[in-house]
């Protein structure tokens, strides 16, 4: 019960930071104060509360149960391919974004499309298409809300109470808080799960006698030795994987964060940090996903072995529904929970149990990102800003904060949550798969607004195609793929036990070639924008082939 | 530090997270607890921000700021 305590104290602590930061904000209704925290945040909360925003419930618990099922792979596939490329899509084009919001006074990505190519219903489409893939992220941290409230408590918070409280507690420091509130609390959550990450690898460490007695147990035994490498993966799925940290920047809430900063100095120390920042929570994460394989004398670790054991050595001999049983019983999302329970002090345990809370709670930016596209890229740009006035459109967007929790509530109560750890798997390759949208229109003077569309039609059917291929061809025994379409004897499409190959590569490389080229072929055939629109982008004439982009 | 210097490293260290020399090797354990794969992508990361660090100290993209221009008021509109 301690835990829980500790827990319901911290929700209190984030609530309160909301109602600060509504009493120190703008209450005269301007947008930006609501919406961009007035662009004025200082570099140390740019830099804690971006990376708080990148970390998620997947963050914490996933990638320590993808590391007790995978083990170190976790790490170059999430962890050090997110530490290079999201720092270097910040310097390449948050900067770019910055500096075009605060030149044209931008509040959202979809404003930036619209006025870079003179289109109003496509940058709708993009809207669209941008919120389709953000919604299933609020719904499953409202889950992990719920789930993890109900552990914490040891059940005497049900699962669909946690689910409300959490819900009702973001969403209400969104509402008061707006931009500025959500700011401080992911720098709260941040500093809160970095010191307390730290405090847990050493409590565990100790209390199991020292890592190396742990890390020589997994290389004698034949089961967990290949944890210890990648020899389980293949080289090109992993390729692959380093295009999937293109999607952050594409994510509405991080390029509505990047119009935030005060200056554009204050990229510079979150570009340095962040790889740090990420070694800091990923490493041990993995760390102790993989070390949990040989702490056996913790209840509910040796079933997850067990279940896993039964899994490879049976699977022939298994109906599909023991599979799923056995694989709902392997799965190491709650690792470090149980880890937490055996080895750590209750009032550690609680304070460890805020931090986990902490990041699955940072659907906070993502409701925010979507009521502020709603009320400027919807309302406003419809005419209802001009209408009703600026104060009514952040009014509006705080209905729409509410609507947006209630609505993720709901679903949250209602369907499974594999329906949205699938949903989220295939946002992140969405959101890559929209890259060429953003290089296009702060580089290329020439795409038009009809490659535009181009890219964003392509995303939809690719990512149909890929959701109709594996909801039609179940996934095959870890281990086996089934070729769905081959071509002389070469497989060209495979379903795997994970999802989907395209000639071994994840789909996201031949989805993001695919809008690559559309955006390019299409724009060359389509008319340019005009030359009045292009002179304020592009700051020298397109006389040499080199562009210098404002 | 030359712009085509600093590309060539951003493309470099991007390649560089293809480590195939670690792929079947555990041993040996850094700190007597890293395997060397995982120890590989530790050190990866900080060169990672080193690399952020050069790309600020010599290619810093100086005139978006200057050319940013005063903030538009709020709610305004681009036109």
């Amino acid at each position: 019960m301690i835990p829980a305590l500790v827990v319901f104290a911290y929700l209190g602590v984030v609530l309160y930071i909301g109602i600060f930061a509504f009493r120190r904000g703008d209450r005269g209704g301007a947008a930006e104060g609501y919406f961009l925290a007035n662009r004025s945040l200082g570099q140390y909360v740019f830099l804690l509360s971006l990376f708080g925003t990148n970390m998620t419930a997947f963050t914490i618990l996933g990638s320590a149960g993808h590391a007790f099922a995978n083990g170190i792979v976790t790490y170059g596939l999430m962890g050090s391919s997110s530490a290079f490329l999201i720092p270097l899509t910040l310097y390449l084009f948050g900067t770019r974004i910055w500096a075009l919001g605060k030149r044209h006074g931008f509040i959202t990505p979809v404003q930036m499309y619209r006025d870079r190519w003179e289109c109003g219903h496509i940058g709708t489409a993009i809207f669209a298409m941008q919120a389709a893939l953000l919604v299933p992220y609020i719904v499953i941290a409202v889950m992990g809300g719920g789930t993890t409230l109900s552990a914490v408590s040891g059940g005497f918070v049900p699962y669909w109470l946690g689910g409300l409280v959490v819900a009702a507690v973001v969403m209400s420091y969104v509402f008061l808080g707006g931009m500025r509130g959500t700011a401080w609390v992911n720098t709260f959550q941040t500093v809160l799960f970095l010191t307390f990450g730290a405090a847990a690898i050493i409590f565990i460490g100790i209390s199991i006698g020292g890592f190396p007695q742990a890390m020589q147990q997994l290389l004698d035994s034949p089961e967990t030795a290949p944890l210890m490498t990648r020899e389980q993966v293949a080289p090109r799925f992993f390729f692959s994987y380093m295009l999937i940290p293109l999607s952050s920047i594409m994510f509405p809430h991080i390029s509505i964060f990047c119009l935030t900063a005060s200056k554009m100095g204050q990229f510079k120390k979150t570009i340095i940090f962040y790889p740090l920042c990420i070694l800091a929570i990923w490493l041990p994460c993995t760390f102790l996903g993989l070390a949990a394989n040989a702490m056996t004398d913790v209840p509910g670790i040796e079933e997850k072995i067990e279940a896993r054991a039964t899994l490879a050595d049976e699977r022939e001999l298994l109906t599909s529904a023991e599979t799923a049983d056995l694989q709902r019983a392997a799965a190491g999302d709650d690792v470090i929970i149980l880890m937490l329970e055996h080895y750590a002090p209750l009032w550690l345990a609680g304070l460890l149990g805020a931090g986990i809370m902490a990041a699955v709670m940072a659907s906070d930016s993502q409701i925010l990102a979507l009521s502020t596209m709603f009320a400027e890229d919807v309302f406003a740009y419809y005419g209802g800003a001009s209408r009703f006035g600026p104060a009514v459109q952040v009014q509006t967007g705080r209905i729409f904060v509410v609507v947006i929790a209630l609505v993720a509530y709901v679903i949250a109560l209602q369907l499974p949550p594999g329906i949205f750890g699938i949903a989220v798997q295939y946002a992140f390759s969405g959101f890559t798969t929209l890259l060429p949208l953003l290089i296009a229109a702060l580089f290329w003077r020439r795409s038009t607004k009809w490659g535009a569309l181009a890219v964003v039609i392509w995303t939809a059917s690719t990512m149909v195609a890929v959701a109709v291929l594996q909801a039609t061809i179940p996934a095959p025994v870890p281990g086996t793929v089934v070729s769905v379409w081959a071509i002389n004897g070469i497989d060209v499409v495979t379903r795997t036990p994970g999802g989907t190959a395209v000639l071994g590569f994840m789909p996201v490389l031949p989805m993001l070639l695919g809008s690559s080229l559309l955006m390019i072929i299409v724009s060359c055939v389509t008319p340019a924008p005009t030359a009045k629109t292009l002179a304020r982008y592009f700051s020298t004439p397109h006389t040499s082939g080199h562009v210098e982009p404002v | 530090m030359k712009r085509s210097v600093l590309t060539i490293l951003v493309v470099a260290l991007y390649f560089l997270h293809q480590d195939y020399w670690f792929w079947f090797s555990a041993e040996p354990l850094a700190f007597g607890i890293f395997p060397v794969g995982l120890f590989y992508h530790a050190v990866y990361s900080i060169a990672v921000a080193v690399l952020m660090w050069l790309l600020i100290r010599f290619a810093w993209p100086d005139h978006l700021e200057d050319e940013s221009g005063p903030p538009v008021s709020s709610g305004e509109k681009p036109s």
